[in-house]
């Protein structure tokens, strides 16, 4: 008890005494922010679970989710020990969730570490470099952004072949160009602030510039926007699974789940609704959790 | 020896018809260990020359030299390392994700200054902030110590020029006092230079022995502060400027 | 003395939950307001801003407001519903803000700013509305004034936004103004004119008038009564002609930190600011 109070004490402490209490102090206040949001935590949690369900698959599955039984097709949730049921092939519609569940991560994962990266690093340099570089970069994120997402994904896909991995590919391909619009948003007011100036001052170059001081306040608006996107990005890949583009068959991706249970939607609803609310789940989580992460990072309202 | 020689400077914002000169054939110089006062109304063009001095305005002709160096359109390391400046909002003039020790020993690094962890305790001592502060984020501070560490890394590198632009005027006077205050011991320990701008004739007469009173982007007269305090003020608008503060002091 | 002050403050705190507790802003401030000029003075976090807003409710949560008496005429506004707040707010007491550039609606001319600031509060036709607004900024020595009329703020300076806001705030025909810090954003020069327009008009109409600033020298030239508060309680008052006669180690400090042009001074006194005073109970600027 004592010591969780001296950790606190040490946390909160309004003048830390090393670079290493300096960071940790600011980690744990952003915490508390996140914490006082119920919302906020409930989103977590349901990610958390989700995350778990997705790395203890094989413990938590009750049955090989390729295992097709067409003596058992089409079973009620709940009978012959399948939870959720089964599908047209006889497969645990359960256990299939489950290890669906790692999929869509996977997908969530590339996709972030792609899009946003590009997104931060095409915005910031047009918006610091500005002139014809800010031309001919914004005019590029603006082709882009002139597709809908879904009919240009579909188009990459098409072109590159149907897979998870080209799906993914297709979906950071067209998820960029608005972080590219946000960062550079960003970097036009940093980069008149007197900060900018002061550094510049130093006779730091543009690189240093650009990378050390003018990203750091751009990632929080694009994580807050990325947390936002995150049921987008899934919905679309599920949506490239539905379509048939995406994942294939036999994998359990959730979108292409609901792609075979809709020919059985009327007889046989569970097919389909259950990789629905998956997915409903884990869109509305990352919604909520990007709304928490909006207080928490948002420097403007660093006042406490 | 004059540290800085202003010659015909010129500075203008925009191009062709929406050209607008923020200053006008300007000329002055400032001697070594001298301070100079720029004093005028917002739109002077007053902070225009500080920042073209500073090489953050690049649209500007005349002949710039200052500590021995003519500048061109860009500025070298070395220009960096001699001259400072010290920006008007405290509040923005540090970058808000950054600890103060991260503000200065960036500074630091960045011009090669080796033992940079004992030279942040000496610096922090000199501006008037206990080591208490060396961790803290911009939001922890006020805005007299988010001054004072802007004044710091301003000495980061030990130079022996400083624009000050506005210093205080985002302050409230009692802080004011201290800043004022400590930057004229700084300017004694330090052998500084200092060219400052400032709309406050009290603040400017405080610190500054000649004073450029701008209007419109032109130099309406330069005169020395006992001329002024003795209103020996020549030009109309000078003595309307003097009248008002003096006023506004009373 | 008068009947009922215009504005009667008993004890007044503003507190501000926050995660280590709740902060005090304000620390049981007493004073009144009759038709007079009231200076507030004090450094940024002394609470004197909280003060002017907490008049008018303008307090917003985590904040809240407690006070034994908060009466407007004798009129108890402590508990009054949000839709009499208001009526109040902008009909009866108006508050002039730091900076006209972030209070003036950048969409809209000037003329149907206040137009639309006048119908809130009053029934009158438009071209009635219109008449009231073009006289008033007459009246607050804007030459041009229909010119003025259908300009957007951007397009107007900084001194002339200022008697913009003051229009503005006059139309309603208040009893009380407050203004916080009205000048501190304006050229010294336009400073004075600005004050002299407030001054004519708090004279002329017979208002009563808050005046919020941090600058001491200032208020004791323009007002007719200060108070000094420090830390969220008031250490200080007096009438500003006996201003010299201060004999609060803080007031003198806030008189002697200011640099002089015409008697330098090789230091500038720096405040040393005593615990104790910040412990010291709240003077009462009760008449």
């Amino acid at each position: 008890m004592s010591t969780t109070q001296g950790l606190r004490d040490w946390l909160l402490t309004e003048e830390p005494t090393s670079r290493r209490q300096a960071r940790y102090a600011s980690w744990y206040k952003g915490w508390l922010t996140l914490r006082s949001n119920k919302l906020t935590m409930f989103g977590l949690y349901v990610l958390a679970f989700l995350v778990l369900c997705a790395i203890f698959a094989p413990v938590l599955a009750t049955h090989d989710p390729f295992a097709q039984d067409l003596g058992q097709r089409l079973l009620a949730p709940g009978e012959n020990g399948h939870f959720f049921g089964t599908d047209s092939l006889g497969r645990d519609i359960y256990s299939r969730l489950l290890y669906g569940a790692r999929i869509s991560i996977y997908i969530v994962l590339l996709v972030v570490m792609v899009a946003p990266l590009v997104g931060l690093i095409v915005g910031t340099v047009s918006g610091y470099a500005g002139g014809w570089i800010d031309v001919v970069l914004m005019r590029i994120t603006d082709i882009f952004l002139a597709f809908p997402r879904l009919i240009l994904a579909l188009a990459f896909v098409a072109a590159l072949g149907a897979g998870i991995e080209n799906a993914v590919l297709a979906i950071s391909l067209t998820a960029w160009p608005p972080y590219a619009r946000i960062a550079r948003a960003e970097t036009l007011t940093i980069r008149n602030s007197d900060f900018i100036h002061a550094i510049k001052l130093q006779g730091a170059g543009p690189f240093r510039i650009v990378t050390r001081h003018i990203w750091p306040l751009c990632i929080s608006s694009l994580v807050i926007r990325v947390t936002l996107d995150m049921a987008g990005i899934i919905l679309t890949a599920a949506g490239l699974g539905f379509l048939g583009l995406g994942a294939q068959p036999p994998s359990p991706e959730w979108g292409a789940m609901i792609s075979e249970g809709r020919k059985y939607i009327l007889d046989y609803w569970w097919v389909a609704t259950i990789p629905g609310i998956a997915i409903f789940a884990i869109s509305l989580a990352f919604n909520l959790l990007g709304d928490g992460m909006r207080d928490v990072l948002d420097p403007k309202e660093d006042n406490s | 020896m004059s540290a800085i020689t202003i010659k015909d400077l010129t500075v203008w914002f925009g191009t062709g018809a929406e050209r607008n000169d923020a200053v006008k054939d300007v000329s002055f110089d400032v001697a070594d260990g001298e301070s100079f006062g720029l004093v005028g109304e917002s739109g002077s063009g007053k902070s225009t020359i500080l920042r073209a001095i500073a090489g953050l305005v690049p649209t500007w002709s005349g002949e710039m030299t200052v500590a021995g160096e003519t500048l061109g359109p860009k500025r070298s390391k070395a220009f960096y390392s001699k001259v400072q400046m010290v920006f008007q909002d405290p509040y923005a003039s540090l970058h808000p994700r950054q600890t103060v020790d991260r503000v200065l020993s960036e500074a630091m690094r960045l011009h090669g200054v080796e033992n940079i962890d004992s030279r942040i305790g000496t610096l922090l001592d000199d501006v008037g902030l206990g080591p208490g502060f060396r961790f803290r984020y911009p939001h922890q501070l006020s805005g007299g110590q988010r001054q004072r560490v802007a004044i710091a890394r301003a000495l980061a590198c030990d130079p022996s020029i400083l624009l000050l632009d506005e210093p205080t005027s985002a302050l409230d006077v009692s802080v004011q006092a201290e800043i004022l205050n400590l930057l004229v011991d700084l300017r004694h320990e330090h052998k500084l230079t200092y060219i400052m701008v400032s709309h406050d004739l009290g603040v400017v007469g405080h610190l500054c022995e000649r004073i450029g009173v701008m209007k419109d982007g032109r130099f309406e007269e330069v005169l020395t502060v006992e001329d002024m305090r003795a209103f020996k003020a020549t030009s109309p608008y000078t003595r309307h400027l003097l009248e008002s503060s003096i006023n506004s002091i009373r | 003395m008068t009947d009922a002050p215009l504005l009667d403050v008993e004890n007044l705190w503003v507190k501000f939950r926050t995660r280590t507790g709740v902060f005090d802003a304000v620390r049981g401030v007493s004073f009144t307001l009759g038709k007079e000029r009231l200076g507030i003075v004090g450094e940024s976090g002394s609470g004197k801003s909280m003060t002017g807003r907490a008049i008018l409710r303008l307090i917003r949560p985590p904040g809240f407001i407690e006070a034994d008496k908060l009466e407007l005429k004798g009129e108890d506004i402590l508990n009054a519903p949000e839709k009499r707040m208001r009526q109040l707010r902008g009909g009866r007491v108006s508050m002039i803000m730091q900076d006209p550039k972030f209070s003036l609606n950048p969409v809209m001319t000037v003329g149907q700013q206040l137009v639309e600031a006048l119908r809130a509060h009053e029934k009158v036709s438009r071209s009635e509305a219109r008449q009231r607004a073009l006289e008033v900024l007459d009246e607050v020595a804007i030459r041009d004034v229909d010119r003025v009329y259908d300009l957007y703020p951007h397009e107007v300076s900084g001194g002339m936004g200022q008697r913009i806001m003051i229009a503005m705030m006059l139309l309603p025909n208040p009893e009380i103004l407050i203004a916080d810090e009205p000048t501190s954003a304006l050229d010294v020069s336009v400073q004075l004119q600005v004050l002299d327009i407030i001054d004519k008009l708090v004279s002329d109409r017979g208002m009563g008038l808050m005046f919020i600033s941090h600058d001491l020298n200032l208020v004791a030239k323009f007002c007719d009564r200060i108070v000094i508060m420090y830390a969220g309680r008031i250490v200080e008052t007096c009438k500003a002609s006996e201003l010299r006669n201060a004999s609060h180690p803080y007031t003198l400090g806030l008189l002697n930190s200011v640099p002089d042009l015409e008697h330098p001074r090789d230091r500038l006194e720096v405040l040393k600011r005593d615990p104790a005073w910040r412990e010291a109970p709240s003077v009462s600027a009760r008449q």
